[in-house]
């Protein structure tokens, strides 16, 4: 077991005093492993963000509109009624009064609604379903059950833009994936060229390693380490790069979402989200080494 | 220790480097590989060093048939043979302690035991005081003296040296000449492959003297 992780720690720190011995060549090769691994890592962060707006309305609510001439005695009525029904959270009942206030305060048609003789708008419910009754089938057995009261003139059940939603997160995982899957590609190239050259550059000192008895996991152990470290070195550096872009456009984000009423935010990369982008990074690593490492190691036939 | 029986060696350019070479050589004995260049000294040093295999005939080394040794178990076939080579094949950026500890790194060695036997490695071949010298700081005699000094230190009962006097005057070569006795002396199995004959000669060991691929005697 010590002669084991003697062994590792050794090719580890042998791996690091190559890397830090030529370190204009290393940083370069690890920001173009940090480039490739920053867009997808970005995507994948941004889809996150939009999933949880779209998580935080999952279930929808309902508006009632109930007929102009129905008094707001048997609105509150049947409020009381509804709040008695299962799969019901909440009943809140807007007065024509206070939708016409709530518009005057909102929106640029104030002066508009100032001008008129009268409130047009009618009394309405907002009903808020249980968590366990937002389905689309119980959702739609709701809206019929409301529907067919005398009272009510519309029940609008707004689960539009929520698809709209869902069919764009999609998409972004979609490209996510595709984005993350080809620049993967790009980094075992990377990591496994800068390997090769490494081996080639290092050719003799394998041959003789080979011909005293090295075996082919000594000869390979210390560039799979230089492949896991560079792939370490690119993710923490991508991590970087997405830190301080979230940082940057978080702010002009922010006002652009509020400015539409949505509480959309970037979210930061988190630990969880670093410790995922260093674990894939150094896995790539390891395998863009062991590729080029099984390829021309072997191809080397010590000579005497 | 060594026993080849009717080998054949046939290069992939069809080129026939051996033909029927048998010989024994017991355990404890110095012999000498001679003959002219191209006679195939290095093939049959090849063929015990499982650099190359036979294309018929038995080569049996330390015990092992070696055309049954798999690819997988020739690294620790190898760490029981000692290798000598005429450009000593020395790490030009690595000191001259790692270049002789590397067959013990190689068989993880614990650290204070390759130490050990790095310093009396190099203390038998005289160039202790270089323990922290870089190759290039050496002469030809000395780098290849370090390569001895990396064969023996593991202390293998087989050493091998293809030519280890080939680019040094007589008087280094004799100097080598009595390492290799003293190896002898303690026990050691050699078998190197030289064509200075004054030197083969004076040494009075055993020959096997090869002309075209066949051991004439
Ligand atoms: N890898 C090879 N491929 C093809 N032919 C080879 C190879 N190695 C050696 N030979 C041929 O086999 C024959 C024996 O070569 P070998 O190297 O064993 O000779 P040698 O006795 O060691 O010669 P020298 O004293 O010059 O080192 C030669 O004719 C050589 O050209
Ligand atoms: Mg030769």
């Amino acid at each position: 077991m010590i002669g084991w992780l003697s062994r590792h720690l050794q090719a580890l720190v042998f791996a690091l005093g190559r890397l830090a011995r030529a370190p204009v060549a290393t940083l370069f090769t690890a920001v173009v492993i940090a480039i490739a691994l920053a867009l997808p890592a970005g995507f994948l962060l941004l889809t996150h963000s939009v999933r949880d707006v779209a998580g935080n309305a999952t279930t929808v609510d309902l508006t009632v509109y109930f007929k102009r001439e129905v008094p707001l005695e048997s609105v509150q009525q049947l409020a009381a009624h509804l709040r008695q029904r299962n799969g019901i959270e909440s009943v809140a009942v807007i007065t024509a009064d206070d939708a016409l206030a709530l518009m005057r305060k909102d929106s640029s048609l104030a002066e508009a609604l100032g001008a008129l003789p009268d409130n047009p708008l009618p009394h309405a419910l907002s009903i808020h379903p249980a968590a366990d009754a937002s389905s689309s089938t119980s959702l739609g057995a709701l809206r019929q059950y409301l529907t067919a009261w005398p009272e009510v003139e519309l029940v609008q059940l707004d689960s539009d833009w929520v698809r709209r939603l869902d069919a764009i997160l999609l998409l972004m995982q979609r490209i996510t994936l595709g984005i993350g899957t080809l620049l993967g590609f790009g980094v075992l190239a990377v990591i496994g060229n800068t390997i090769r050259l490494e081996i080639n550059g290092r050719r003799q000192e394998i041959e003789i390693t080979q011909l005293v008895g090295g075996s082919a996991a000594f000869v390979r152990r210390p560039f799979l380490y230089t492949g896991a470290l560079y792939g370490l070195l690119g993710s923490l550096l991508a991590a970087g790069i997405v830190h301080t872009a979230v940082a940057l456009v978080a702010g002009p984000v922010d006002q652009l979402a509020r400015s539409y009423g949505s509480q959309f935010a970037l979210q930061p990369l988190g630990g969880q989200g670093l410790g995922l982008m260093l674990a894939v990074g150094a896995l790539l690593g390891l395998a863009g080494a062991w590729l080029a490492a099984a390829r021309h190691i072997s191809r080397l036939q010590p000579r005497a | 220790m060594i026993r080849f029986d009717r080998v054949y060696k046939r290069y992939p350019n069809g080129r026939e480097a051996l033909s029927s070479v048998s010989f024994d050589i017991g355990a404890g004995e110095m012999v000498f590989l001679t003959g002219r260049s191209g006679a195939g000294k290095s093939s049959v040093l090849r063929l015990i060093t499982l650099l190359e295999r036979p294309t018929r005939g038995l080569v049996n080394v330390l015990g092992h048939d070696t055309q049954r040794v798999s690819v997988s178990k020739v690294p620790s076939f190898r760490r029981q043979v000692g290798m000598v080579f005429q450009d000593h094949r020395l790490l030009a950026e690595r000191s001259v302690f790692d270049n002789v500890a590397l067959p013990l790194v190689v068989a993880h060695t614990p650290l204070r035991e390759t130490d050990k036997r790095v310093r009396a490695a190099l203390d038998q071949v005289g160039l202790l005081d270089r323990i922290q010298a870089l190759p290039g700081e050496l002469s030809v005699g000395e780098q290849q003296r370090i390569g001895i000094a990396r064969a023996i230190a593991p202390r293998p009962a087989l050493i091998v040296a293809d030519e280890p006097t080939g680019n040094l005057d007589p008087q280094l070569s004799r100097e080598i000449l009595g390492l290799f006795c003293r190896l002898r002396d303690a026990g050691s199995t050699l078998v190197i492959a030289s064509h200075d004959m004054a030197l083969v000669n004076e040494s009075g060991a055993r020959q096997i003297h090869l002309d075209g691929g066949r051991v004439i005697s």
